[in-house]
């Protein structure tokens, strides 16, 4: 994996000391909080219910084991004993004291860590495939392009001040697990017609208040402009995006009020005038960013499949998890592992100090030191030999690590709502409980199939409400929670924006309304092999909203 | 009926402006604001201690009493009195004699 030079090293200990000075000032009353408040927010480090939060950068999701044991360190020393992993494939703690803060950056910077530019209206860490580098269907790994786009926009003067945040990510694979087109830039890395590296380009996708699906704007644009292609979509935004009005000055809106076609063309006037300069990437330079990212040597274990037959017959449940959790690798011997951090009644993407450490733990004996952070809040261990599935197994056992969810109704996304966020309206953590112990039986999860159900506490959408399967949106509503529900979105290659199925529900009763969801889908759909979605996008909504309020539903 | 809540500056703990005029890490022996000229006053004194870096994110929120004991009205206002309402094992919930949320 990419390892820090030394300008990245000196640049993250000047950051480091700088902000230090930073907090000791602010204790020591230099400094006002309006002084402070931008400093620390560029150092990742937010007020929220009960105490700050400290948001960590962890670049395209990609974690060594040292760096695992670090935030386990962290967590242990300075937090609660346990972290919060997020849709942005971060990680936060929500308990640390300012006092703390600079100890806690030292302890990142030693392994290659920060919390720069994890707030504020700059180009935040750039996400990718979690399956990057193992997925049996990607062209090649994006995450070189990712770090590339990572060292470009660290601290990139002229990008530092947008109008808004700027989110970018990358996936190699036409299967988009990335959700390339909910982001500002969405790139598609593929070959053309004749072998040659490029991307498709997507822009203005985003959720929030105002939910975008990102339009192309190039078909293929070649792998060494891709910054200077960046580079142009950039100006653009900011000399146009509306500084105005915070809640239109996302690049989504200035794409969706200029129009695509005018977007594109600006912007491919931005770049006539880039292209061929400085901001071309040599090829040398791109090949030696890869080479960080070379895959491990994986040594054939042709006795993979005989180990795997014994262990199905030896456990279920060690069956059920290679079934649901498990996923084909590149190599016929190896496989990608998800380690669900969705435990049945558990906060969703919460991981404790000690189950991190044994993460590290197993990806140093079997997983050639590779953890990966998803977008859906779980850990991936990239590279497993089918061989050691079942130790693996066997040992998150032991740390309640093994749960067999991924990708059903219970490997819910939820942002932390109203339990800790100062923005929420309302809470989103026992709502996933709840509808996680509803829907505890392996075997009924499994019946329905897959099923993305993600949960907000309010309109920002950190919890992608507006692209769940089913999405829940909690709002406040004469003092009181109450939650929406929305139908038929989807963050994939087919992204699409679900539809509000009606009034929303109280707290009391927002699980049985997932549940009258669930069952209509079974009852309608055409046999087990027909998915949620798809039943849904063939029927429409009428089913629904009948089950859910009867015959208020045809009166209005 | 109002308290002066903040977070304090060193450690973001939620503090509440209390009797004996100290920033208490507990609601219960918040002062309570009765009337507009009780408000004022405990709007100027969240004022100076924020102007003189003790808390940030003053605010004066509605409270009811219930049973003698103070209540927030707004359930963000008592989760922050308590803590996280899925682990009861985090916030002042976790401390001695402190009530959970919901
Ligand atoms: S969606 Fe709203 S409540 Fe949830 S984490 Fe984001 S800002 Fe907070």
């Amino acid at each position: 994996m990419y390892r820090y030079d030394e300008f990245d090293q000196d640049f993250v200990n000047a950051r480091v000391a700088e902000f230090s000075d930073q907090v000791d000032r602010r204790l020591a009353g230099e400094i006002t909080e309006e002084q402070f408040r931008p400093l620390r927010l560029m150092n990742g480090v937010y007020l929220q219910l009960h105490a700050y939060m400290l948001r960590i950068a962890v670049p395209y999701g990609t974690l060594h084991p040292r760096q695992l044991r670090m935030l386990a360190h962290i967590a242990r020393k300075y937090d609660k004993g346990y972290g919060h992993f997020t849709t942005r494939q971060n990680i936060q703690f929500n308990w640390p004291a300012l006092s703390d803060v600079p100890a806690i950056l030292a302890d990142l910077a030693s392994v290659e860590m920060h919390a720069i530019q994890t707030s504020g209206n700059c180009i935040r860490n750039v996400t990718a495939d979690h399956f990057a580098g193992a997925a049996a269907d990607e062209v090649a790994d994006p995450r070189p392009y990712a770090e590339i786009l990572r060292q470009w926009s660290s601290v990139h003067p002229e990008f530092s001040y947008l109008p808004r945040k700027f989110k970018i990510a990358v996936t190699g694979a036409e299967r988009d697990r990335a959700a390339i087109k909910t982001h500002d830039i969405g790139l598609h890395l593929k070959k053309n017609a004749a072998g040659e590296l490029g991307f498709a380009v997507y822009v203005g996708g985003g959720q929030g208040r105002t939910p975008m699906i990102a339009k192309k704007i190039r078909d293929f644009l070649p792998e060494n402009e891709l910054l200077s292609y960046c580079t142009a979509i950039l100006r653009v935004y900011n000399l146009y995006g509306r500084r105005d009005n915070k809640y239109k000055a996302r690049i989504k809106i200035l794409v969706h009020e200029t129009g695509a076609d005018e977007f594109a063309r600006q912007v491919e006037a931005e770049w006539e005038a880039l292209k061929d300069t400085e901001l071309k990437l040599p090829e040398a330079d791109i090949r030696a960013i890869e080479a960080y990212f070379a895959p491990p040597k994986l040594v054939a274990r042709p006795e993979g499949d005989e180990t795997v037959r014994l262990a199905r017959l030896d456990s279920r449940s060690f069956g059920e998890w290679l079934d649901q959790n498990v996923v084909t690798h590149r190599h016929p011997d190896y496989a990608a592992v998800t380690i669900s951090l969705k435990g049945i009644g558990e906060a969703p993407g919460d991981a404790s100090d000690s189950q991190m450490e044994a993460v590290a733990d197993l990806a140093e004996k079997y997983g050639f030191d590779e953890i990966r952070v998803t977008h859906e809040q779980n850990l991936v261990l990239p590279h497993v030999a089918r061989a050691d599935l079942r130790a693996v197994y066997d040992a998150l056992v032991e740390i309640d690590l093994a749960t067999a969810n991924a990708g059903l109704i219970t490997d819910i996304i939820a942002c932390p709502g109203l339990d800790y966020c100062a923005l929420a309206n309302a809470r989103s953590i026992p709502v996933a409980q709840e509808i996680s112990r509803r829907f505890a039986s392996l075997e009924r999860q499994r019946e329905i199939g897959e099923l993305k159900l993600k949960i907000s506490g309010c309109i920002n959408a950190c919890g992608h409400h507006h692209v769940g399967h089913i999405g829940i949106l909690g709002v406040e509503k004469k003092g009181a929670e109450l939650y929406q529900v929305t139908l038929g979105g989807s963050g994939d290659e087919n992204t699409s924006v679900g539809e509000i199925i009606g009034r929303g529900f109280g707290p009391e009763e927002i699980t049985d309304a997932i549940e009258t969801v669930v069952e209509t889908y079974l009852r309608i759909r055409t046999d087990h092999s027909e998915k949620f979605l798809d039943a849904y996008r063939r029927v429409g909504a009428a089913p629904f909203k009948e089950a859910l309020y009867g015959s208020e539903a045809k009166a209005a | 009926m109002k308290i002066l809540t903040a977070n304090r500056l060193t450690d973001g703990e939620a503090v509440w402006f209390s009797t004996g005029q100290v920033w208490a890490e507990t609601i219960d022996n918040a002062e309570l604001a009765h009337d507009k000229a009780d408000e004022e006053r405990l709007e100027a004194i969240g004022k100076a201690a924020f102007l003189n870096n003790e808390v940030l994110d003053v605010e004066l929120i509605d409270v009811q009493l219930v049973d003698g004991v103070i209540r927030p009205n707004r359930l963000r206002e008592q989760i922050r009195a308590s803590g996280p309402t899925n682990r009861n094992d985090l916030g002042k919930q976790a401390r001695p004699a402190v009530p959970q949320a919901a």
